[in-house]
């Protein structure tokens, strides 16, 4: 954890004196399996990510690391296989030797565990970006307005949009747009965050602001789909190299991309280095 | 030498000229004395009566029909809003049966005339002379006559709101599917369930697609209520009817009733383009000019076409 920068992610490590491998992890992935139509995406995947951590899924196209993400947070069901955000499952309850998907209630209640932030920022356009801020803490919290105005403006203020909080995101450039997106899953105080790619979809010359943000989260249990590998190498605890459907090797950046194992993480590493 | 002299250095940029187009200015001149022709020989003809037209515009029998044309569209358009979203959301359902039932509505509704429609609510006695509610098993109901309950205005009412509501559907519909799905993720990753994701999210941004087809629609129900003459629900043409069936004086209160029909068209009209600004207020001030740089952009396109 690249923890000498931030003064307040380094306060909190100290903390937490138990030992990594004491804590029970904050997500725990066990043997998930889906399949779209004849195509098996997830082919029992087993993970588990340390909270207070930063988790780096890398892989070529179509590996299933999106779609792992997304079974995280329920978006995507799943054909067996269970997940568990905090101790608590996600999407399923196993009774009688079979997982039943949850009610409506009992999957919201779940998601609200974790925040996203989406590729394609998906920020809602009909509101400004202090509006979309506010909207999960309001709506879905029931927290008072003012408080969730003072809180949301202080998380726009974080990542660097004090200014443009009245903005409609139509007036915000791409960076500006994921920037408030992160706002808005941290308003929600998510146990855990999940990013699909979220440079993916930006110009070149905005990719660095959002890093930015994403930087000065550490300390935060993160799981990040992303192809900067470079970024990867500088923020991630830990690395998750996936390839058709399941993890081939995870380990510390050093490991996963100095010293790859498998000749498939070493030929990927090749292509996009 | 001279040659070279001649041609300066820096040169002025070749402005463009004008085309000329002699046959498009001669077909519109042709075209608006045609007009003009027609228009003179409407308003000098004595059969209009110019001043009988005039003399019924604010007559209390046509004001008070007005008033029913614009209570019958405004109750009929509600009801076939709440229809509509209702129908669309069932269009919607993982079930086959409600899936089919709503496409059912939506068929038979938009596929017969609403005039005939119209007058079967009317004639629903025929059918069903009572009509008798009560809880099954326990004995307990109510019965009235169908002909107390049907009078041309709940026939009205009952026909222009069912058919509206099939076409409501339609279009609320296609409102929600122009919704990206990624704003139900959104909304769903911040733990929003399926109610509060239909009123918070994607309903707010489908009625912006809405907005436009909702309006004609609109438009086209103000003008069906005069179908109602013909089961006498009591509206303008109605009350126009009865006033020339006595005096016969058919050309002029069909052009009170006309006239009337206009000025409601200018006002919704109106109302349709500030509505339309207003829910576009999320979009960059260069999509939402104001009526007057549209109108002159409208102008400068028909003039190019």
């Amino acid at each position: 954890m690249n923890t000498a920068e931030h003064p307040a992610a380094s306060a909190q490590t100290a903390q937490t004196p138990a030992p990594p491998d004491r804590l029970e992890p904050m997500v725990r992935i066990r043997g998930v399996h889906k399949r779209f139509d004849k195509v098996e995406v997830l082919r029992g995947v087993d993970l588990d990510v340390q909270p207070n951590t930063t988790t780096c899924l890398l892989g070529p196209s179509g590996s299933g690391k999106t779609t792992l993400l997304r079974c995280i947070n329920h978006l995507e069901r799943v054909d067996a296989g269970q997940i568990f955000v905090d101790g608590h499952q996600v999407g399923y309850t196993a009774r009688g030797g079979k997982l039943h998907e949850q009610s409506d209630k009992e999957i919201a209640a779940a998601r609200r565990r974790t925040g996203m932030v989406f590729q394609q920022f998906n920020l809602f356009p009909h509101r400004t970006a202090l509006e979309n801020v506010m909207e999960g803490p309001v709506r879905v919290l029931r927290q008072d307005k003012h408080e969730a105005r003072t809180r949301a403006t202080q998380l726009l203020e974080q990542v660097g949009l004090g200014e443009r909080m009245h903005h409609y995101p139509t007036n915000l450039s791409g960076g500006q747009q994921q920037r408030v997106g992160i706002a808005r899953a941290l308003a929600m105080d998510p146990k855990v965050l999940l990013f699909d790619e979220p440079t993916s979809a930006l110009d070149p010359e905005l990719v660095g602001e959002v890093l930015d943000v994403i930087r000065c989260l550490d300390g935060r249990t993160m799981i990040i789909v992303t192809h900067e590998i470079g970024f990867a190498r500088e923020c991630a605890d830990t690395i998750v190299f996936m390839d058709g459907g399941s993890v081939l090797e995870q380990g510390s950046p050093q490991d996963v991309l100095n010293n790859p194992k498998s000749p498939r993480t070493e030929n990927f590493l090749r292509r996009v280095l | 030498m001279t040659i070279l002299a001649q041609t300066p250095a820096v040169e002025e940029p070749l402005p463009v000229a004008r085309k000329a187009h002699p046959g498009r200015w001669l077909a519109a001149v042709v075209l608006a004395l045609a007009v003009a022709l027609l228009a003179r020989s409407l308003v000098t003809n004595p059969n209009m009566q110019w001043g009988v037209v005039a003399h019924y515009t604010f007559n209390s029998i046509i004001l008070q029909g007005l008033l029913v044309t614009i209570e019958l569209s405004v109750i009929c358009q509600a009801f076939a809003m709440i229809i509509g979203v209702l129908v669309a959301a069932l269009v919607q359902s993982a079930n086959p049966i409600l899936r089919g039932i709503s496409a059912v509505y939506v068929w038979f509704f938009r596929a017969t005339p609403l005039l005939v429609q119209l007058i079967f609510w009317y004639n629903l006695a025929l059918l069903f002379p009572h009509l008798s509610l009560g809880i099954p098993f326990t004995g307990m109901s109510e019965s009235w006559p169908m002909n107390a309950l049907i009078s041309g205005y709940t026939a009205a009412v009952l026909g222009l709101s069912l058919n509206d509501g099939a076409y409501m559907a339609e279009i609320v519909r296609g409102g929600l599917l122009a919704v990206p799905p990624g704003q139900v993720e959104a909304a769903q990753s911040i733990g929003m369930r399926r109610l509060k994701i239909l009123t918070r999210v994607t309903l707010p941004q489908a009625v912006k697609t809405m907005i436009p087809p909702t309006g004609n629609q609109f438009i086209n129900l103000v003008k069906s209520t005069s179908l109602v003459s013909v089961i006498g629900g009591g509206e303008l043409l109605t009350n126009a009817q009865n006033i020339y069936s006595q005096n016969f004086k058919v050309i002029p209160l069909l052009m009170v009733a006309a006239i009337w029909y206009l000025v409601l068209m200018a006002i919704l009209s109106t109302a349709q383009y500030y509505l339309e600004r207003w829910v576009a207020k999320d979009q960059p001030a260069a999509h939402r000019p104001s009526l007057r740089t549209r109108l002159a952009t409208m102008i400068r396109q028909k003039e190019r076409a």
